[in-house]
């Protein structure tokens, strides 16, 4: 039964995976996207991750893709130039992603990544997993996890400061120049030769 | 844990400073930022002299493995402080004349400082992945920061998008790597391929992906598209910054992955990074000839120089690491000096980063000609100046170690690469100027840029001591 749904999930995953790259309109891309990471977050639920299923759902599907989503929509995309080139370096796409596909299958075919070297973690003798992980987090890797806090620092820091500018880009008044504004500040006399109109 | 703490005090200083910085900006409304800049030089001193006072006296291991506080660690982070106190002095006089000054320069700068010691004392796959993404994302959002120059936005998306790939080649040779060894702590992937039960092949496929992110980050030929575009794009305080303290943590990465982590895959990098040294070195030094544009020229030449700091890490021996270290310290300080005087000739109006704004320096101003004029004889590789004896210190070693052809096909491609460092001496004594106008810039600015010249002429004439310093980087 759980193979049943493995497959089933798993086939959905490559089926939209490749759809994210194949489809023409980017809001499908996007959708498809949605629907990969909903069927990769189903074969994490079979392997015993809940915390990371919930969380990829949550925090990919519910939040990360809603606003490319919106970004999306809200750029007025040229959906033919969005394609150029795609025919001239297909040939060589597919040579690489063919060599690529045909390596990793050796490799990771090999008996290292079979299921029986990586079993799953023993849940039975404690309460859940999400309590696994945050003892590992916070515990093995409290290090890692406090260079990850400073990142997402760093991101907010530099997505405040690359979009709130007081430069030129802004468009903003000042009502104190506006009052003292003069009319030769803004008006120009302009002496031109009538123009007659040509029949 | 409290020993794990002690050692991580640099960090943690640096780490608090950033975020005091960080508030203190946030309120102050001065335009010039002279509050946060001052607060920011004094971080990086504070953690420099927490480096130093908090130095072991041999290399440990802390936080479950993933943290290493070493002689190399300490000498590394001590020498990006450094380094980068004076990036901040001439980033600060070139932000101010360009009317580019923002407190976030100095802040993202503070913790791309941080990213740096983390990837300095990594000693598990994991730390040096967030320090690097710690560095990377401060650096793109430094380039991406002159909003109004069409340039910069194209430079700073280009580095994002080609860092966000080489990103992505690293994090997949990592997971190979666990999915092989199962564990992404140095000692415990060492200790399992020594083991002998694990087929090389499947740990040279993920290796080979650890080379490619690395050589992406370095910007080592064939992964070196995005250096010119950037180097040239980007503002050139940023410029300044990028092509010196960030290379000596990529060479931190470069040494804690390969001689660290997979030690016993020597022959298999060794032959790798043999390739990508001489396509560096061609690469870099054929190419920069046809350029005009000082910057570009500039770029081609640090590709050129990641070659040479690759040789080091071929001879695979410590004394071979420490040439490295000795080649990209002594380039960080060239390369800083260039810079600068590329900012000190800038004006408002116009960014001197022409080789015809070289034309004539001599009769402009006679002493700062001779001061690039041992700039450029360092770059090249002429005696008795520091990048004579980098370049030496990393041939020798090589040569030690065997090879002996690499090392006659490096001294080739120097002699080619000579040509375009001389080319700016001929511009600057022989030709005529296109201006004559004198030379505006503060008095800080001509003192520090004179005691960085003229270091690299001293460190060229003793050059033991630095030398001794490096070694003992990896003697322990």
């Amino acid at each position: 039964m759980t193979q049943i749904i493995f497959y089933i999930f798993g086939a959905m995953l490559l089926l939209s995976a490749t759809m994210v790259v194949v489809i023409k309109n980017p809001i499908h891309a996007a959708l498809f996207l949605v629907l990969s990471f909903f069927s990769s977050a189903a074969v994490w639920l079979l392997l015993n991750a809940e915390f990371l299923a919930i969380a990829l759902v949550l925090v990919y599907v519910g939040a990360v893709m809603v606003l490319f989503l919106f970004v999306v929509m809200m750029l007025d995309i040229n959906l033919s130039t969005f394609k150029d080139g795609f025919a001239r370096y297909f040939p060589l796409g597919i040579i690489i992603a063919l060599l690529m596909v045909v390596a990793m299958g050796m490799i990771v075919g090999s008996d290292y990544f079979a299921t029986d070297t990586y079993k799953q973690i023993d849940t039975s003798m404690t309460s859940s997993n999400t309590k696994l992980l945050g003892y590992a987090i916070y515990t093995d890797y409290l290090y890692q996890f406090e260079i990850a806090g400073a990142i997402l620092l760093v991101a907010i820091i530099a997505a405040i400061s690359l979009s709130m500018s007081k430069s030129k880009i802004t468009k903003s008044t000042h009502p104190n120049e506006q009052v003292s504004v003069k009319k030769e500040d803004r008006l120009r006399v302009v002496k031109m030769k009538t123009e007659k109109k040509e029949e | 844990m409290r020993t794990d703490l002690i050692l991580l005090i640099p960090e943690i200083t640096l780490l608090v400073m950033a975020c005091l910085v960080l508030v203190v900006d946030a309120f102050s409304k001065d335009p010039l930022h002279k509050v946060t800049y001052w607060m920011a030089q004094l971080s990086l001193l504070l953690t420099f002299i927490t480096v130093i006072y908090y130095s072991p006296d041999y290399s440990y291991i802390a936080f479950n493995g993933s943290f290493v506080s070493d002689m190399m660690s300490v000498l590394l982070k001590a020498f990006i402080c450094a380094i980068t106190i004076v990036v901040f002095f001439y980033s600060y006089e070139y932000l101010k004349e360009n009317e580019l000054l923002k407190g976030e320069y100095f802040i993202l700068g503070l913790f791309a400082v941080l990213g740096m010691m983390v990837m300095s004392s990594a000693y598990h796959l994991l730390s040096i992945y967030l320090g690097l993404e710690l560095l990377s994302l401060s650096l793109y959002a430094m380039v991406a920061m002159q909003r109004e120059s069409t340039f910069a936005t194209e430079a700073a998306i280009k580095y994002f998008v080609l860092g966000a790939l080489a990103s992505g080649m690293l994090l997949y040779g990592i997971s190979m790597i666990y999915g092989v060894t199962g564990s992404l702590q140095f000692t415990d992937i060492v200790d399992t391929i020594n083991s002998g039960t694990i087929d090389k092949v499947y740990l040279v496929y993920g290796m080979i992906f650890l080379i490619v992110g690395m050589a992406f980050k370095l910007g080592a030929a064939p992964f070196h598209m995005w250096v010119p575009d950037v180097y040239q794009g980007a503002p050139t305080s940023v410029t300044l910054f990028i092509s010196s303290a960030p290379k000596l943590a990529a060479f931190a990465m470069a040494v804690r992955i390969l001689s660290d982590g997979l030690s016993p895959l020597i022959e298999d990098w060794q032959s790798i990074l043999s390739v990508l040294a001489i396509l560096s070195m061609a690469v870099g030094n054929i190419i920069a000839i046809a350029q005009t544009n000082i910057k570009r020229m500039l770029a081609y030449s640090t590709i050129a120089h990641v070659g040479y700091l690759f040789l080091g890490l071929i001879a695979g021996t410590a004394s071979g690491f420490a040439g490295s270290m000795f080649y990209i310290i002594s380039y960080a300080f060239m390369s800083m000096g260039t810079f600068g005087m590329i900012i000190l000739l800038g004006r408002y109006d116009l960014e001197a980063d022409s080789l015809d704004d070289f034309k004539g320096l001599f009769l402009r101003n006679r002493w700062f000609a001779f001061i690039m004029l041992c700039l450029m004889f360092s770059m090249a590789g002429v005696p008795p100046f520091l990048g004579f004896w980098s370049k030496w210190f990393v041939l020798k070693e090589l040569i030690a170690s065997g090879f002996i052809e690499l090392a006659a096909i490096s001294v080739f491609f120097s002699i080619i690469g000579v040509y375009y460092y001389l080319r700016i001496v001929k511009l600057m004594y022989f030709d005529e100027p296109e201006t004559m106008s004198a030379i505006k810039a503060t008095q800080q600015m001509r003192v520090v840029l004179t005691i960085n010249g003229i270091l690299i002429l001293l460190i060229g004439l003793a050059p033991n001591s630095l030398m001794h310093i490096c070694l003992s980087a990896f003697s322990g």
